[in-house]
């Protein structure tokens, strides 16, 4: 058993305290033949610490396309040739949205919108559309709409949104490679205020942007140290037109790696399945990220992209005797 | 179901604007890359399709207006109206 794997088990597994940097970078360097075992001992903290139940969710774009920013991998930028053009959702359509979503069970429905940070015509329409979600649909709502202001974080609390997602993407080290328009810092100041607001704190990120292993790990390291509650996983899917349009995909074994490591880094933490995993692990390949740390899911379609059937991967959860949790324990 | 607004940046030109299919039905421009269905196999586009949306019109290469949503999408043409998966 490599050394990391049994300090990970003493640290990790018996006391809650997560790997450092450099303990994730040796998870992510294993051999191939010790992967199992990672994912193995990454299961069982999750198991330890979080429990058997997975988190659903389910996300929807309130306003696609025409970003004003650079983020290199996302086809929604105005900057870049993308197919993707803009489209406003209404509300009736955003409502029915979240029902489909509740119907399979989940208890997350994340309102999503391509934009630096919202206006007052976004603000207002999301107030409709949370008022109009909430009369009707029994689902915790979260929102993600770029850089907030101080104000835009208290009108998202007073508007009774629970969580709300802002992701750093990748390490602080790499950010410049991948985003030009803003900064690391500025997104890192939105998930501060949210933080101290009292909504919980979604963030994460995409493997595969061209970052090394070790600004993987790095990135790791980052995110526990923000501590959000939950932190969405995403595998780069290149998007035509995109700068990264040519990147090729995450190998399904680095993906793993990359796994078994976030739970390592963060075991307490809501660790999810989100883009990009049907392109980089397949359906064998979310089985074993399910056997090896992940925790939640986003079922059904993403963004600009589509997803697997949410029965798929309900049937999925069932066959692995993992329990969808309840409304009632997100409370 | 959408208010579809203006993208910041124009499509590309139609090449046939309101051209109506080709013989039999058969589209004329792949809905993934937008280029010329008779230019190749389009393999790639194919595979890529089954967790991708059309972006384009197949009949006249507008670039289409696209929702997708937890359960489906809708995509919407200017000339040709909408399609839904």
């Amino acid at each position: 058993m490599p050394e990391i794997l049994d300090q990970a088990r003493t640290q990790v597994l018996e006391n809650g305290v997560g790997l450092d940097e450099a303990g994730v970078l040796a998870v992510l360097n294993l051999p191939d033949e010790h992967v199992p075992a990672a994912l193995q001992l990454a299961h069982e903290v999750r198991m330890r610490w979080c429990g058997p139940e997975v988190e659903v969710e389910g996300i929807v774009s309130l306003k696609t396309g025409g970003c004003p920013e650079d983020c290199h991998f996302c086809s929604q930028s105005g900057l870049f040739t993308s197919p993707v053009r803009s489209v406003w959702l209404d509300i009736p359509a955003l409502v029915e949205a979240a029902k489909q979503t509740a119907a399979t069970g989940a208890t997350e429905f994340c309102i999503v919108a391509a934009v630096r940070g919202p206006d007052a015509r976004l603000m207002k329409q999301l107030r409709e559309g949370v008022d109009a979600i909430r009369a009707e649909v029994d689902i915790q709502v979260a929102a993600s709409l770029g850089m907030l202001t101080q104000e835009q974080v208290d009108e998202l609390v007073e508007m009774g949104v629970h969580r709300y997602n802002h992701n750093l993407e990748t390490c602080r080290s790499y950010f410049p490679n991948v985003v030009t328009t803003h900064s690391w810092e500025e997104r890192w100041e939105t998930l501060t205020m949210v933080r101290a607001s009292g909504m919980e704190v979604c963030c994460g990120g995409i493997l595969g942007l061209g970052e090394t292993v070790e600004q993987r790990a790095e990135f790791a390291a980052q995110l526990a140290a923000l501590d959000p509650h939950e932190v969405p996983l995403n595998f780069l899917n290149p998007r035509p037109g995109t700068p990264l349009a040519d990147r090729p995909v995450v190998e399904g074994r680095d993906a793993l790696r990359a796994i078994a490591a976030f739970r390592l880094a963060m075991p307490r933490t809501i660790l999810r399945y989100a883009g990009g995993r049907e392109l980089t692990l397949g359906d064998l390949g979310t089985r074993d990220g399910l056997l090896g740390g992940i925790n939640a899911v986003i079922v059904g379609n993403y963004l600009t992209t589509l997803g697997r059937p949410a029965t798929d991967d309900l049937k999925l959860l069932d066959d692995l005797k993992m329990p969808v949790k309840a409304l009632s324990a997100t409370l | 179901m959408t208010e579809l607004v203006e993208p910041a940046a124009g499509p590309p030109r139609p090449r046939d604007a309101g051209a109506p299919v080709g013989p039999g039905g058969a589209p004329c421009w792949c809905d993934r890359c937008g280029e010329s269905v008779a230019a190749g196999p389009h393999e790639a586009c194919a595979a890529a399709r089954a967790l991708e949306p059309p972006r384009w019109c197949a009949s006249c290469r507008r670039r289409m207006k696209v929702q997708v949503l937890p359960s489906g999408w809708s995509a919407v043409c200017v000339e040709h109206g909408e399609i839904r998966g």
